[in-house]
């Protein structure tokens, strides 16, 4: 099975790469801009057919290791 | 006494602090990443680098190495622990110390000399210096901004675990003089047994006065007593 993880971010922290791309395009001329995050993207493709099995293997590799819980959020979608 | 400096890949500090440590007298050893079993130690010092060419992110990849476990058991039984620049990020990823370093606020490795300011001189660290003492010490790093919760801050400040502050000649620490945007302008912090110690400056580097000054002698004398 595929699954893509996202990570970004948590609210509260500064994203001071994500800053500098938003007043990039700013200068640009995109006007209508109101904010950019940056963030991280995984894909991921694990050798098991059942979902949840597969899905539970997933958090667990997020949660061991590609978020740090601290500071990041993360959201997991099966891509197939 | 006895120490080990762990080695990974990308490691570039671990000859600086090998030689610093046995300037000062310790039967120093260089240990591998992937050795399983530690020489007996008093001192374990995680070396500042690049480990894992900062893949993930700083410290993430190091963090999961096979050694590290052995490096937590030390901790555990009392070990001395001391973390130095990409040691610091290390310690952050594997738990042993809360919080993390996040990106410089003005987004740009930062190689230059600065002023601490020692918050805390009744530890194995730091006993030599005296309170609020500055110290001038060389930073060299891209991901030094220190962050953790609200909650962590407290307990830092509460327990007195906040090691180090970025700070002027005279010790203040206003936001001005804090170079990476780390919260509270904070350079180091002890666990809450304060036997670790991870800190973004590095006393290493200030161990001579031919090269540098030698600032950073009393962080191991201090070790050593």
């Amino acid at each position: 099975m595929k699954f893509s993880v996202t990570v970004t971010l948590k609210k509260n922290v500064l994203d001071p790469q994500g800053k500098v791309v938003e007043n990039t395009l700013k200068n640009l001329g995109m006007l209508n801009l109101k904010s950019i995050r940056q963030g991280k993207f995984f894909e991921i493709e694990i050798e098991e057919e059942n979902i949840d099995i597969a899905k539970k293997k997933v958090n667990e590799m997020c949660n061991k290791l590609l978020v740090n819980l601290i500071i990041e959020d993360y959201k997991i979608d099966i891509v197939k | 006494m006895k120490s080990s400096v762990i080695v990974f890949p990308g490691s570039n500090c671990d000859r600086d602090i090998a030689v610093a440590l046995q300037k000062m007298q310790f039967k120093n050893k260089m240990i591998w990443h992937k050795e399983t079993s530690l020489p007996k130690s008093d001192l374990i010092v995680i070396p500042g680098g690049f480990s894992y060419g900062d893949y993930l992110r700083s410290g993430a990849i190091a963090g999961k190495s096979l050694i590290i476990d052995e490096v937590i058991k030390a901790a555990n039984s009392g070990c001395l622990i001391l973390g130095i620049c990409n040691g610091f990020q290390i310690l952050t990823e594997t738990g042993m110390l809360k919080g993390t370093l996040l990106r410089n606020k003005n987004l740009k490795f930062i190689n230059r000399n600065v002023n601490i300011r020692v918050m805390n001189n009744e530890t194995r660290f730091t006993s030599k210096y005296k309170l609020n003492q500055v110290l001038n010490l060389n930073i060299a790093h891209n991901e030094g901004n220190y962050y953790t919760d609200s909650n962590h801050l407290d307990q830092l400040k509460k327990d007195n675990l906040i090691a180090f502050k970025y700070s002027d000649s005279s010790g203040n620490t206003d936001d001005k003089f804090n170079p990476n945007g780390a919260i509270e302008n904070i350079a180091g912090i002890f666990n809450d047994k304060k036997n670790i110690l991870g800190m973004m400056p590095h006393p290493e580097r200030m161990v001579d006065e031919l090269i540098s000054n030698s600032d950073g002698i009393n962080l191991f004398s201090s070790l050593l007593d």
